[in-house]
């Protein structure tokens, strides 16, 4: 199975993951300072920052887009509940 | 003063044309109001156009129009601005808005989708600013000052340039209700100043002084704020004086590059203590960490919190008492909304009889103020053996090399996370 290696930059740790895994699945384990709201992409209180491998994650689907435009939030901006990782290297700010 | 309600004078053609709440007590749940509070809203009038500030509650509405239309009629008034949303500064907004449908609406970017919770209506039209952008009235300038967080993301102020008033929205504001409004005539309100500045703008201090360092250059003669006294007198100390509340109370008590790790615990038979004791011998044996102490059951809360806004992580000790955390814990954790601990480091561990939830709890909670809990709290059934002590001081040590950045890199597999996870259960 393809792989994933995300790595949570304050944290100091990467996690290894199975491709088509949910940002908030291994947030959520890991400890990371995120808050979760609603997990299904309406609320925006998940919001997390990608520092680099956004080519590697799904693309953003019209309702996450809608919540990202309506928090103004930048193009490096995910939902954690909705974003999914793909494969290669990607770091968050988290 | 009440009987009628009349606008008064800044300067030549601004007003205040706000509302008074003198029977208020408690102010959005969470604030005490001894005498009330005051919804500033003020009037200000160019050649070519007529300006209001800010709204007042919607239930005081009709003391602000009865003001308005002493120094304004609806069809002069050219320019709304909000300097915030929240429903005390724009409960009026919608009748004024019917009432003069020809003004436009000026507000922060990040006010537009509370201005349309707000408001609801579809064809909603309104301008957003920034700091540097002006309105001109004719002789009279608006100089927008975009200063987010404080204390809403919303946020700003508005200048009068040729004036030197500073509509400051909810900074600078308390609750004090006195219709002499000037703070040289009003009553003592140095104590609301400071209460308004510890529950509201308190957790957003780097916010304070980054919007003081855009204020400072200013040459103000009023600071006109939302709620409260007017301050027309020494105006500029008030800004001095919300300088020193947003400096970090404790200078210097721990040395500059060193870190703070606060390990609280509550115990009942002396078994979270002992648990308590080992983590911070464990985070002690990592030089540029002080560790700290301390038994919650000695405490009534207020004084840590003022120790936790200034250290860089806290480790929380507590037993399981009927499936919960307990109320000391809690109370301590309800306390920290008024400090900013995003970002901070947060453990927890605990000594239980059956089955120790407390851990989680505490965890979860850490992580819902957004505190980092990289670390597994550790658990021990009643009297914690060797291995559990020795968890314990490595838990500690964790905490402290996280915090000293002296933690290796970590590289996990999902699967072990989730296998921890089962373990820790």
């Amino acid at each position: 199975m393809p792989k994933a290696n995300v790595t949570f930059e304050k944290l100091g740790v990467t996690v290894s993951v199975p491709a088509g895994t949910r940002l908030i699945e291994i947030s959520e384990k890991v400890g990371a300072s995120i808050t979760y709201g609603c997990r299904e992409g309406e609320c925006g209180t998940c919001i997390m920052k990608i520092v680099s491998g956004m080519e590697h994650m799904s693309e953003r689907s019209v309702l996450e887009d809608k919540v990202l435009q309506e928090n103004m939030a930048g193009s490096s901006h995910r939902l954690a509940c909705q974003a999914q990782v793909l494969g290669g290297d990607i770091t968050v700010k988290a | 003063m009440n009987a009628t309600p009349n606008a008064v004078e800044l300067a030549p053609g601004t007003h205040w044309i706000g509302a008074l709440d003198p029977a208020l007590r408690e102010f959005d749940i969470i604030l005490k109001t001894a005498n009330g509070t005051t919804y500033n809203s003020y009037c200000v009038r160019g050649d070519n156009g007529v300006a209001i500030i800010d709204t007042v509650k919607a239930s005081h509405a009709g003391e602000f129009f009865t003001r308005l239309e002493q120094v304004a009629r609806y069809d002069e008034i050219s320019t709304i601005v909000l300097n915030h949303l929240e429903p005390d500064h724009s409960g009026a907004l919608p009748e004024l808005m019917r009432r003069a449908p020809q003004a436009k609406l000026y507000i922060s970017a990040k006010a537009q989708l509370m201005l349309k919770a707000l408001v609801k209506t579809d064809d909603l039209q309104f301008n957003v600013v920034e700091t540097g952008d002006r309105v001109e009235l004719g002789g009279r300038t608006l100089h927008f000052f975009s200063t987010p967080f404080l204390h809403w993301p919303d946020t700003q102020c508005t200048l009068v340039e040729e004036q030197g008033i500073l509509f400051s929205g909810d900074v600078f504001g308390c609750h004090f209700c006195d219709p002499r409004l000037f703070n040289d005539k009003v009553g003592d309100f140095r104590f609301s100043f400071e209460y308004y500045y510890q529950h509201i703008m308190r957790p957003f201090r780097e916010h304070v002084l980054e919007a003081l360092e855009l204020l400072e250059p200013l040459e103000l003669k009023t600071i006109a704020p939302a709620h409260g006294p007017i301050l027309r007198d020494a105006p500029q100390s008030y800004l001095q004086r919300y300088k020193q509340l947003a400096a970090p109370l404790l200078h210097n008590e721990v040395g500059a590059n060193d870190k703070s790790l606060l390990v609280f615990y509550i115990s009942s038979y002396g078994n979270t203590a002992l648990m308590a004791q080992a983590v911070a011998e464990g985070a002690e044996t990592e030089a540029g960490v002080r560790v700290s102490l301390y038994d919650l059951q000695a405490s009534g809360g207020l004084p840590f919190v003022d120790l936790i806004e200034e250290a860089d992580g806290i480790a929380i000790g507590s037993p399981t008492i009927n499936g919960d955390a307990v109320k000391p814990v809690w109370d301590l954790l309800s306390s920290l909304a008024v400090i900013k601990v995003r970002d901070k480091l947060g453990a927890s561990f605990g000594s239980y009889g059956w089955s120790g939830e407390a851990i989680n709890m505490i965890e979860d909670r850490l992580r819902g103020l957004k505190l980092r809990v990289p670390v597994k709290g550790v658990r021990a059934k009643l009297i914690p053996n060797e291995e559990e002590m020795q968890r314990c001081r490595d838990l500690g040590k964790q905490l402290a090399q996280h915090l000293t950045g002296n933690l290796q890199r970590r590289v996990i597999s999902m699967s072990e996370l989730l296998s921890q996870e089962q373990s820790h259960a």
